[in-house]
Formats: structure tokens, sequence, C-alpha cells
């Protein structure tokens, strides 16, 4: 239970990070809140040569308003998220997601940031992040770049990041009234990671749905849109839900594991997609 | 690295893979803080980083570097006990002991984040903390005593 032995730098600025990234090449590894990098270190299935400490960048740490969209630090920790007064009033399944991570004393080190670039198609916020169809800020040596979610995650435990690049913050849209939201989490005990999720951002008008947009969690090696149900709910009215629910699984590819089998997951997906759904017409 | 543990200033050089938990419970000597999984899950190491609760066993000692860090040894002043500990004690919180140490610290943290939480809230900021022998209930109704409310 103890890491492989490292050297240990710690990070001034992004610029610094970055600089610290080439220097040390690709046996260097960043740590932001450490919640998914210590663990892994621990049983040795990681064992980076040196770390990099994001920890003492303070500045990462806000939730700015810039107008259409909320502007979230890499560096802001769960716990802030999920209190945070601008994300509640403007991007409640935000919020509401990010107290679900752990426990608090897990969302008090977790960062937003470190959380998608870890890329683990069984995190939350990956799913979360796609539905909104949020943006995610990179920086690297040759400057900042932004990434939509749909190209951000590659597969497993690997993003669109190349090895000097850092995340610098994440943009989310700021939902009006009439977009209703629900974040669904099957899981066997509380604490526990999901066996699957659902993410659903709904546009409603009238009692109908315009559009909808659904991230599944823990159905493939990425997060993945639900992409048949969200055509099906085009227009549709609320007793067209069960139906448009029926194709969640459609396109995915669930594994099996000693928490449930790629069949059970596919109907688990298609039962809280319908339930996510319901709950995000009536928010 | 320089860190203030229970308001002691220390100075050591370690190793960077030296956990938390080890540092305060091997180097300092503070065994109050318990060891359980060393899997992030169970509590049993919760300190205090600042004011917030953290899990020792998933930071590295020189992370705290600068930092203040309180233990459970931490808590009691002029050797009257903290608050959460005399609840915990009147209200039968504890039997072996072995999660004690963590749940006051998280109960702890919990109470200033939300000083005055319902049941169902109080229930699900300690999911993180386990305990095997005692039931819940009674570490319920001491963060309960504790946050001023007759339990
Ligand atoms: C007991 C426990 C329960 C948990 N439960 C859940 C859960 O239910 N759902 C869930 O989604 N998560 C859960 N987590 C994981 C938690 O949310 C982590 O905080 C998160 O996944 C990783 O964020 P971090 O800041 O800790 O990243 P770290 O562990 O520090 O880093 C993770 C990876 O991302 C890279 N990285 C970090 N920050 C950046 C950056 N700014 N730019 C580029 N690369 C970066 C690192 O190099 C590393 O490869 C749990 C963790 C624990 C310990
Ligand atoms: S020993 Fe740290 S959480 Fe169990
Ligand atoms: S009192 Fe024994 S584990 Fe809680």
């Amino acid at each position: 239970m103890i890491p492989v032995a490292f050297d240990y730098e710690v990070a001034e600025s992004v610029d610094h990070a970055i600089e610290l990234l080439g220097q040390h090449g690709e046996d260097a590894k960043l740590i932001a809140g450490g919640h998914s990098l210590i663990p892994i270190m621990r049983l040795r299935l990681a064992a980076p040569s040196v770390l990099i400490d994001l920890d003492r960048l303070d500045d990462l740490n806000y939730v700015r308003d810039e107008g259409d969209h909320l502007a979230i630090g890499a560096m802001t920790r769960h716990r802030d998220v999920h209190y945070n007064e601008l994300v509640r009033e403007h991007c409640g399944i935000l919020g509401y997601t990010a107290g679900l991570l752990g426990d608090p004393s897990v969302q008090h080190r977790g960062t937003l940031g470190g959380t998608l670039a870890h890329g683990d198609p069984a995190g939350d916020m990956p799913s979360v992040i796609s539905a909104l169809e949020g943006t995610i800020v990179v920086k690297g040596p040759d400057g900042e770049r932004t990434v939509g979610a749909s190209d951000f995650f590659k597969d497993y435990l690997f993003t669109d990041l190349d090895e000097q690049e850092v995340v610098t913050e994440v943009r989310v849209p700021k939902l009006s009234s009439d977009t209703g939201w629900s974040y669904k989490k099957f899981s066997r005990r509380s604490q526990d990671w999901a066996i699957v999720g659902v993410a659903a951002v709904v546009e409603k008008s009238n009692g109908n749905i315009d559009s909808a947009r659904i991230g599944l969690t823990s159905m493939g090696s990425t997060p993945i849109r639900a992409t048949a149900t969200e055509q099906a709910l085009s227009g549709a009215s609320p007793d067209q839900v069960a139906e448009a629910a029926n194709s969640a699984d459609e396109g995915t590819s669930p594994g099996t594991d000693d928490a449930a089998s790629a069949e059970f997951r596919r109907h688990l997906a298609r039962v809280w997609t319908r339930r996510a759904i319901e709950e995000a017409l009536n928010r | 690295m320089q860190v203030k543990v229970n308001g002691v200033t220390y100075e050591h050089e370690v190793e960077p893979r030296l956990l938390l938990v080890h540092y305060l419970r091997e180097v300092l000597n503070l065994t109050g803080t318990m060891v359980g999984c060393n899997t992030s899950n169970c509590g049993a190491c919760t300190v205090l980083l600042g004011e917030e609760s953290v899990k020792s066993c998933t930071m590295f000692a020189v992370q705290a570097d600068g930092r203040e860090i309180t233990t459970v040894q931490g808590i009691a002043e002029n050797g009257d006990w903290h608050p959460m500990q005399t609840a915990f004690h009147e209200n039968h919180a504890l039997q072996c002991g072995y999660c004690t140490p963590g749940m006051i610290m998280a109960s702890i943290s919990m109470l200033k984040e939300n000083p005055d939480p319902s049941e169902e809230e109080i229930r699900e900021a300690l999911e993180g903390n386990y305990c095997r022998c005692t039931g819940y209930e009674n570490i319920v109704k001491a963060v309960q005593q504790a946050a001023g409310q007759s339990a």
C-alpha cells in the first residue's frame, strides 16, 4: 500500500506546470486532488517518476459568470462546486452531481479538472459535462485551446490532452428556467461508483420536449450520448418518453464486471433514462 | 517540509511518497489517527486540513507543507474535551473506538459547513466513515447533541 518512490515538484503557475512537464518528459504526471491518482499509485498500477503538484494553484479555483455560460477553474474542488451559488442558480445538475462524488472528505480534495482529465467512463462528471455540451479549456507549450466534451473523451482513461497540456477551465452553459435536468446514479451502496448513470438536460416548451441531451455513465469506454433517445425525444410529448427511453442503450458497448453484466447495464440504462427524463420534465 | 499539527510546528525531511497518515502516526507518533482500509473508503484516517476533513491516507505528507493539520489529539482545549468528544461519550457513540477519531473529525468538519444538519444530512455527510460495531444510531445522536439539538 506504499507507492513507488518518485520526485516531487510544486507547480507555481500553469506555465510552470507546463514547463515542468516538458522538462521531465513522459514519466511525469500532474496531481490535482489526488483522489484518483493516489489510490492507483498505492496499488502500484501507476508509478510516475515525477509528480507535479497543482495543489497550490488557488487561482484555478473559481466560478465565474461569463454571460451565457459559467467558467469554472480546473482546481475547483467538488465540494466548492457543490456549494457554489452561481452553480446552484444556473447549472443545478453540476452542483448536484459534485455532491455525489464520494463523501465530503473526497470532495474537499478532488477537483473538476482532475475528474475530467482522468477520463474514467465510470466517473459521474464526464457524462454530465457531455450532456451539458460543456467545453474544456487546456493550455500547453503552444498556448490555449478549447475542446468540446464530445471530442475530449477518447477512450478508457484516455483523453485528447497532449503530454504537456494542463486543463485550466471548464465551461458549462447557463440553463434557462425552461431547461430541466436530472442525474440518476445507480449504485449498490452509497459512496460507490455508478454501475450506470444517466445525465439528462431537457429543453421544455409548453409541457412538451423541445430537445434533450443525455449522457451515460459506465456504458462504454467513454461517456456516451444516448443519441437514438435524443432523436426520438425531439419535439416529443411527455407520454412518448417511455418509448424513446427504450433505445437509450443503442450504440453503447457496456462491459461486464463484478458489479453488473453488460445486459443488466443495458436494462438499467433504459430504465434510468426514462426516470431521468421524467424527473427533468418536473424540474 | 514544515507543517503545523495540533498547534505545534514541525520540520522534517520526508520521502515524497510518505502518506500523511504514516507521517502523523510514525514520524510524529500521533497514533490517535487510525489506518483502516488504506483504500480511501473507511474514513478512520480523517483529519482536518485547515478546517476541512480529508482522508490522510489519500494525501502525501509533502502536500501538507506550510499547512495546518488537526487530528483527534488536537481538539481538546486545556484538558477539556471538545464538545463533539463529550457528545460521543455521553451518547455511547463508540464501542471499540476504532472509527471514532475519524468520525469525530468528519463530524466537526460537517458542522462547520452546516451548523444545523437534519438527520438525513448527518447520515449523508458520514457516508465515508465506516463503523463496524456501534451502529450509526448513537453516532447520529451524538452529532445532533453537539449541534445543540435535543436528540
Ligand atoms: C473513496 C472515493 C470515492 C469516489 N467516488 C467517486 C464517484 O462516486 N464518482 C466519481 O466520479 N468519482 C469518484 N471518486 C473520484 C474523485 O471524484 C476524484 O477526485 C476525481 O476522479 C479525480 O480528481 P482529482 O482532482 O482527485 O485528480 P487526480 O487524482 O489528482 O488526477 C487524476 C488524473 O488526472 C490528471 N490531471 C489532474 N488534474 C489535471 C489537470 N488540471 N490537467 C491535466 N491533467 C490533470 C492527473 O495527471 C491524473 O492522471 C472517488 C474517489 C474516492 C477516493
Ligand atoms: S484508511 Fe484512509 S479512508 Fe480508510
Ligand atoms: S466503534 Fe468500533 S468501528 Fe466504530
